[in-house]
């Protein structure tokens, strides 16, 4: 037991500040959630559900909510289907595959502030590359304004959270390739199998326990996304990229609604719950061994 | 051989969405204002320096520059420190009380900055903290304390108990275990969680944007935010402010790679 004295110095400092930066706010957004206050005046009323319930009934919430699928489900496809793809052709250490890698690699360093900020260019509907790279190869009737059009936006942004993270994905499923033991695809070969037989059946039930990190990962990613549609579209054109966080943010932090934005905050907090538990689950069911 | 063909194809061709992005930036940033809007896309027809000098002249961009470094340099030095203490402390105190803290800060796992952003941003206004880089670097450190945990228990629970126990029949007491065994048998794992957090804390957007009020206090993406409000769409000027903050982390990245790398894979594996 004298031993483990001076350990208690070892979790002091960070765990007083863990609780009192993290913790008690978090708890404290809970108690806010229950309250009609503003931010900003000293006292606040204790209004029970009544948050909650607005909440059901609030239109753009559910649009929010659905525009969070909708983001999430683009990303999700998008990026771990061209991240494994690019990922089967980088599985080999050659110079070439890892300055490959490297270069993928380089868009998830960069600020999503500046991600942003070269995509709005890229999809401006007068002087962006896309439009003119379009219009050049003679698709003209493809180009329009991206971020301008309620149908499109939302996925035009999820492109760029892709762009900006595919590389970090490529890593993952790269390593998840190379812990596959080579004898086992060798004598797979040799068994006159042809190229997506050894994908089938040996390649990718070993590559799974990494396909379900990149999936699980990209998943929680995208779904608590905000710096890229902050930066890009601020929610609009009439609301057709407002997701939960921003939802809550503009609620916040525009409309001064703390209380509602913290309820806003509970349920998305919730529903973040949901999809680790549903993951968790999903995640220890499916295991392959040879 | 088909699928040989389809493979450089395909690598190229990402390779060339991530890399045309990227030029594209270089060639507005050196663009004079007639040309780019002759020529928004292509070479410059003769490189200009006018939007780089503009925004050094305009804007405070080495103050910006600084701060970003001592938030970044603060935070992911205090992050080691205070996170590799509870780690040692989490795997030297075993049992139940050990399993206890562990969870206390993987729960924190599950709720991101974008979840309790209003009560932090109203406990740090009650305490008179905002606009001020040592009130950010205290909110970092937190935010950032269940990640950091989890990844430095997860790998300090792969060293070799015996070197820790031969260290104390040899009479080292904790803190010389921690810094003279634990911390240098953890280096490279260190280096490596060092650039991951670098990369969060140096891009950062949401407690510095709701922090930060003041212009001598923004870091560069809170200013290259504020750029849009008074450059709108003057593209060449913005993609100066973004070639201008990027350049820095890219010959970082170029420099230390692999550390950032390693990063990547031990971050994600938290899940």
């Amino acid at each position: 037991m004298r031993r483990r004295r001076p350990l208690i110095l070892f979790f002091l400092p960070g765990l007083v500040l863990y609780l009192a930066v993290f913790v008690y706010p978090t708890l404290s957004g809970l108690y806010y959630s229950f309250t009609d206050w503003d931010g900003l005046s000293p006292s606040h009323r204790f209004v029970g559900l009544d948050n909650y319930l607005r909440l059901a009934e609030h239109i753009v919430f559910q649009k929010a909510l659905v525009n969070n699928l909708k983001f999430m489900a683009a990303v999700v496809f998008c990026q771990t289907i061209l991240s494994l793809v690019l990922a089967l052709y980088l599985q080999r250490s050659t110079h070439v595959n890892a300055a490959l890698r490297s270069l993928y690699f380089i868009p998830a360093i960069l600020s999503s502030v500046s991600v942003g900020f070269i995509w709005t260019f890229i999809y401006d509907p007068s002087f962006g590359m896309l439009n003119n790279l379009l219009e050049s190869a003679g698709l003209s009737s493809w180009s329009r304004n991206w971020l301008g059009d309620a149908g499109i936006a939302i996925y035009a942004v999820a492109g760029v959270q892709a762009w900006a993270h595919i590389g970090q994905m490529v890593i993952l499923f790269v390593a998840g390739l190379q812990a596959i033991p080579a004898d086992l695809l060798e004598s797979a070969k040799l068994d006159g199998g042809t190229r997506w037989q050894v994908f089938r059946h040996v390649t990718w039930p070993l590559l799974a326990p990494a396909a379900a990190l990149v999936v699980s990962y990209t998943t929680i990613q995208s779904f608590k996304a905000f710096d890229l549609v902050f930066t890009m579209t601020g929610g609009g054109p009439n609301y057709s990229t407002e997701i939960l966080s921003t939802f809550i943010y503009g609620t916040a932090f525009s409309s001064f609604k703390f209380g509602f934005a913290a309820a806003a905050s509970c349920v998305f907090l919730l529903l973040i719950a949901v999809i680790t538990f549903l993951q968790f689950k999903a995640l220890r069911t499916e295991r392959v061994t040879y | 051989m088909l699928n040989r063909l389809a493979g450089i194809l395909l690598l190229t061709g990402f390779a060339c969405i991530v890399i045309l992005p990227l030029l594209l930036v270089v060639f507005t940033a050196f663009k004079t204002t007639p040309e780019f809007y002759r020529n928004p896309i292509g070479l410059p027809a003769a490189w200009s320096l006018e939007h780089l000098v503009a925004l050094f002249k305009e804007q405070p961009m080495w103050r910006y520059f600084g701060n970003s470094l001592i938030v970044t340099a603060a935070t992911v030095l205090l992050e080691l420190l205070l996170a590799g203490m509870i780690a040692y402390g989490i795997i030297r105190l075993g049992g139940r009380g050990s399993r206890l803290l562990f969870a206390l800060f993987a729960a924190g796992l599950m709720v991101p900055s974008q979840v309790n952003m209003i009560p932090i941003y109203q406990f740090v206004r009650s305490l008179g903290l905002m606009n001020s880089l040592s009130g950010l670097v205290v909110v970092s450190v937190s935010v950032l304390l269940p990640l950091s945990v989890f990844m430095l228990s997860g790998f300090m629970r792969t060293l070799p108990k015996e070197i820790l126990e031969a260290g104390e029949i040899d009479g080292a007491g904790e803190w010389r275990l921690m810094l003279q065994i634990a911390l240098p048998l953890s280096a490279p794992y260190l280096a490596a969680v060092s650039a991951f957090l670098f990369i969060i804390v140096w891009n950062d957007m949401l407690f510095p944007m709701l922090m930060l009020t003041g212009k001598e206090n923004m870091t560069l993406p809170i200013a290259l935010l504020q750029f849009r409000g008074e450059y709108v769409t003057d593209y060449p000027m913005l993609l100066t402010g973004v070639m201008v903050a990027s350049l820095p982390v890219i010959i970082l990245f170029v420099l230390l790679q692999r550390y950032f790398i390693a990063g990547t894979l031990a971050g994600a594996l938290k899940g």
